[in-house]
């Protein structure tokens, strides 16, 4: 199955990722490559198969509802690229 | 110093041959003068393993010390180091100081090891060259022309280049194994939730795990059983007691019941590296194991099921980068979307966003059920042939990788020949098994690996069976001669 340059667009556009035009061909091809090398999936017989999460029939395991976490937003926020009084600063979002 | 093996270092430090900190000394200047030629090393930490060293000294010294304590190891940098840059391979992390330790890392240290930096490695992990690293390609130390593996490429070169005795590495689809086998190396990936994926950053979360790359299954037994075990901030960690894997090292192989699965020794595989896994059965049959073909009928549906499976989950996964938190962050963006595209698309490099589109894509409207819940499926049929197979054999073998390391380049732009190196390896993770590859023999003076995959915690069997091997044959202690 190919993909065409539209297709490319879309999903850098769901996956937020800014894609230089250059760039656009060389992933409309690999991307093509991959999804065709992929589709031989659909061949299989899993018609009484369950999907398969989990590598074990493993259950998430619960715990306790109690706070474990300590206050530790200076140490995060030392490492952001930009904060005021606690807060993550984006570009305005609302006019 | 840097010839002896785990063991022989821990008694060497015990006897006051030499102190940690000459040790220390000694592989940091190792580093410095032979890294140059491989780029094992993304960040050294020389002060900081000065300090360790002189810490585990104070403990040899006091009788407060375990097998590890006092002796070097490198650690992959996908691993969160409290303090030290922790870039993941990426230009996205390249400012990231971590503000926490990975339990993995955490562990080691508190067995007093002496960490000497943060290895190389595929950008988030993904590749099986080292070629898709920010920070420059890793070379193989039996031939500077030729890709180590990856993702754990750095970890690899640099302990086949006796830039440190051990190393941790991660494998999601072949990354520790992979690279083992190139280097010539003794590789382990445990089975899915026997070491913790805490701080661990995360590329495929249901695939990933941690585990040791030394230069013997002797070795690799000591780093895992440090590195292995409960963790309850990791919600996949597994409770189950660790076993003491040194103890069951030379227990008899005589009986052990290995499986080779047709499907490991068809086309695609080149005669060299057939030769030297064959030679390594017979000794094998030697030591008592006996032989049987079996087949694992969906292997052909691996590397399809993983490159829907693996992006996925990358996709999901690495949506936290985001340009807000950490990480890069592009100049003056305009608004909160342009913030995230660039960010993304500036920190991110070709092959993982070429992953991440992949992974967006097949988990889509319209597509989902065509490709991420198929391959969910056919991941199923992967590991019920694993399942069937152990109902019969203990272990099973063959060759790690279809071919000995290739040129650099050579892939580089082919990601679909890329992705075939890890047809050995792939389904291993899918399944969540433990496997572990070992030196076979060399075809045009590069390493062949041999894979071993037991079946669920059977690690020390694996060891076992490793080690074994190790004892009549000296594959492992070859040392690349420009690095003697």
């Amino acid at each position: 199955m190919a993909l065409d340059h539209n297709d490319i667009e879309r999903v850098a556009h769901l996956a937020r990722l800014e894609i230089d035009a250059s760039s656009v061909p060389g992933y409309v091809e690999s991307l093509s490559d991959i999804i065709q090398l992929v589709t031989q999936l659909g061949n299989a017989d899993t018609a009484d198969v369950v999907p398969m999460a989990h590598p074990f029939d493993a259950v998430q395991r619960l715990r306790q509802d109690v706070v474990t976490e300590v206050d530790q937003r200076d140490k995060f926020q030392a490492v952001a690229p930009q904060t005021e009084a606690g807060l993550y600063l984006v570009p305005k979002v609302i006019d | 110093m840097h010839n002896k093996t785990i063991a022989e270092l821990a008694q060497a430090l015990r006897a006051g041959d030499f102190s940690s900190e000459e040790l220390t000394r000694a592989y940091l200047d190792r580093i410095k003068k032979y890294d140059g030629q491989l780029n094992s090393y993304i960040t050294v930490t020389e002060e900081q393993a000065m300090a360790a060293a002189r810490n585990a000294d104070q403990k040899l010294k006091n009788g407060d010390a375990s097998v590890l304590t006092g002796i070097p190891i490198a650690q992959k940098d996908i691993f969160c180091t409290k303090g030290v840059k922790t870039s993941c391979g990426s230009k996205m992390l390249d400012n990231f100081i971590s503000p926490y330790d990975a339990t993995t890392v955490q562990k080691i240290n508190d067995a007093g090891a002496v960490m000497l930096g943060k290895t190389n490695m595929d950008e988030f992990a993904m590749g099986s060259s080292n070629e898709t690293s920010y920070y420059g390609a890793v070379k193989n130390p039996w031939n500077t022309d030729k890709v180590p593996g990856g993702s754990s490429g750095g970890a690899a070169a640099a302990v086949a280049a006796r830039l440190a005795p051990m190393a941790t590495g991660t494998d999601t689809g072949g990354s520790i194994r992979q690279p083992a086998a190139l280097c010539g190396l003794t590789g382990m990936k445990p089975t899915y939730g026997r070491v913790s994926r805490y701080g661990m950053i995360a590329f495929a979360s249901s695939l990933d795990q941690g585990g040791p790359i030394t230069r013997s299954a002797e070795d690799a037994a000591m780093l895992l059983a440090v590195m292995a075990g409960f963790d309850e901030r990791d919600s996949t960690s597994i409770d189950k007691p660790v076993p003491d894997y040194s103890a069951s090292l030379n227990e008899s192989i005589d009986g052990l019941k290995v499986g080779l699965p047709k499907e490991f020794f068809g086309e695609g595989l080149d005669d060299g590296v057939a030769r030297a896994v064959d030679a390594a059965i017979e000794e094998y049959r030697k030591l008592g194991a006996d032989f049987k073909e079996i087949s694992l009928p969906n292997s052909h549906l691996s590397v399809p099921t993983y490159y829907v499976v693996a992006p996925a989950e990358c996709s999901t996964n690495l949506s936290r980068f985001d340009g807000v938190r950490f990480g890069h962050r592009c100049d003056d963006p305009k608004d909160l979307m342009d913030l995230y595209k660039r960010s993304r698309g500036e920190g991110f490099g070709e092959e993982v966003k070429r992953r991440i589109m992949v992974g967006t894509y097949v988990l889509s409207a319209g597509y989902y059920d065509a490709y991420y819940l198929q391959a969910q499926k056919t991941r199923h049929l992967i590991s019920d042939d694993f399942r069937q197979a152990f109902a019969d054999v203990d272990v099973i073998m063959g060759p790690t990788t279809p071919e000995v390391a290739f040129g650099l380049n050579d892939k580089k732009d082919d990601p679909l020949a890329m992705y075939l190196s890890d047809i050995y390896t792939i389904a291993v993770n899918l399944a969540g098994l433990p496997a572990v590859s070992i030196p076979a023999g060399f075809v045009n003076d590069m390493p062949v690996g041999l894979q071993i995959i037991g079946d669920y915690f059977s690690e020390a069997r694996l060891l076992n069976v490793a080690h074994r091997f190790q004892q009549v044959s000296d594959w492992h202690q070859r040392t690349p001669a420009a690095f003697e």
